[in-house]
Formats: C-alpha cells, structure tokens, sequence
C-alpha cells in the first residue's frame, strides 16, 4: 500500500508542478489560464486519491467547491479578454498590440526551413 | 478479508493510479506543447477521463452512498463545464492568433489575409460607451475607410 501512495501522490505531485512552470513561463495570457485550469483539476484529483486511499469522506464536498471554482475561474478569465476584443482589419498590430508569440516562432520555423 | 474485498481494493487502486498518470501526462503536455490549442488539449485529459477514473476509484473505495452521490455530481459537473471553459479560451486564443498556423494541416476558420480578425487593445468591453467621443468618433472614420478602401480591392 505504501508503493501506492508514493507512485499516486508523486505522479500528482509531478504533474502539478509541472502545470506551476507552465503557470510561471507561460508567454500568453491563455497559457496562463489553462494551466491553472488543469492545476486546479490536479489538485481535486488528489484530494480524491486521498479520500480513497485513506476511505475519509470529509474531504468530498471540499472536490465540489474545487471543481466549481476551476469552472468560474476559467470561464471568467475567457470572458474578460473576449470583452476586450476590438476590431481590428489585420493582426492587431495596427492598434498597437505586440505580435503573438506563435506567430514569431511561425515564422522563425519557415525562415529556418 | 475475503477475495470480494480485496478485488474491489485492488480494482480502485488501478483506477486511481490510472487517474493519477493522467494527471502527469498533462503536466508534461503542458510544459512541453508549442501553442496554446495544444497544450489546451493535453490539460483537458485529466479533465475528462483522468477525473472520472478517480471518482469511480474513490467511490469504489468510500462505499457510502453520500460520498458516492457527491463524487457522482463532481463528475457530471465536469463533464458539463469542460466543453463550455475550453470552447471560450479557444475561441479567444484564435482570434488573439495564439496559434501556430504553420502547424496546422486544416484551418477551417482562416477566412482569408485582410479580413478582420478581433484583437483585444484595452481593458474595457466591447460595448462600453466611449470615454472620450472625439477619438471614437475618428476611430470609426477610419475604421469605415479601411473598409470602403477593402470594397474597391475587392471590386
């Protein structure tokens, strides 16, 4: 039993912090956004594992307020940069925006072919 | 400890441990896909699947109906707002064109070079009343002579 909660709270764990580099690294804004969507959902799933594992279902309800929240979270992020969209006739660069980071890498990859 | 018993344990184990490498997979797509459309679809594994597995594992496991009843509603719940949260963020990375269009083998909603796409500029919506009027009022000279300036080279 012991391998167990190593191999389930070390392959969380990793992942987790894995989704907090992305979180610290993440060029965009909507990097950002779904690494703390998948983060959030790391962290119910374990509170789950451990709720199995140690048969203690007072963290239950805890996973419906995590779940919740990463949905709120998420979907209000999406919905306050699409309120900030505005017109623009080519790739935002002419009001005054930077250039995507993929767009830069796009291109650097057909310069470099 | 009959066999019933220990075939249940070691049945929710392997749905936990699955759930839990799910998790891990999605750390590592994350930190490791190009733009935003592909890390998107590799943090929505464990999303979907990776927490129905462990609920059905924890279930397995609690053996009481409340408990089963919540896990139940947490992954239903899961499964209704993942399409809602990851359509929108798509949505919005397209157009903010966080996309590596070389990448891409079909593109069904590139419309074409010169035709608008939508791009965020500052904090305030899209159906906000001007703060300033003269220089909304200007904007949207221009923005009518960029379009007529696109209808003669389109004519």
């Amino acid at each position: 039993m012991t391998v167990v909660y190593w191999a389930a709270y070390g392959m969380l764990g990793v992942g987790a912090l894995l989704a907090l580099v992305r979180l610290g690294l993440g060029p965009s804004l909507l990097d950002r956004v779904v690494a703390t969507d998948t983060l959030l959902v790391i962290i119910a799933a374990g509170l789950a594992v451990h709720a199995g594992l140690e048969r203690d279902p007072t963290v239950v309800p805890v996973l419906v307020v995590v779940s919740l929240l990463a949905f709120v979270g998420s979907v209000s992020v999406a919905r306050y940069i699409g309120g900030m969209l505005l017109s623009s006739a080519d790739d935002g660069q002419d009001v005054g925006l930077p250039e995507a980071a993929e767009e830069r890498a796009a291109r650097a990859g057909e310069e470099a072919r | 400890m009959s066999a019933l018993e220990v075939a249940r344990d070691a049945l929710a184990v392997v749905l936990l441990l699955s759930g839990a490498l799910l998790c891990l997979t999605a750390g590592l797509g994350l930190l490791r896909f190009p733009d935003v459309l592909t890390r998107m679809h590799a943090g929505t594994k464990p999303q979907v699947l990776g927490v129905l597995l462990i609920m059905v594992g924890a279930a397995i496991r609690l053996q009481g109906w409340s408990a089963t009843w919540m896990l139940l509603l947490v992954a239903v719940f899961q499964m209704l707002t993942a399409p809602v949260s990851a359509h929108m963020v798509s949505r919005v990375a397209y157009r903010r064109r966080h996309v590596r269009r070389d990448r891409l083998l079909v593109d069904e909603l590139h419309t074409g070079a010169g035709v608008g796409d939508r791009v965020y500029r500052g904090d305030e919506p899209a159906d906000a009343p001007p703060e300033e009027p003269g220089a909304a009022l200007r904007e949207s000279r221009r923005e009518g002579r960029r379009e007529g300036r696109r209808e003669d080279g389109a004519g």
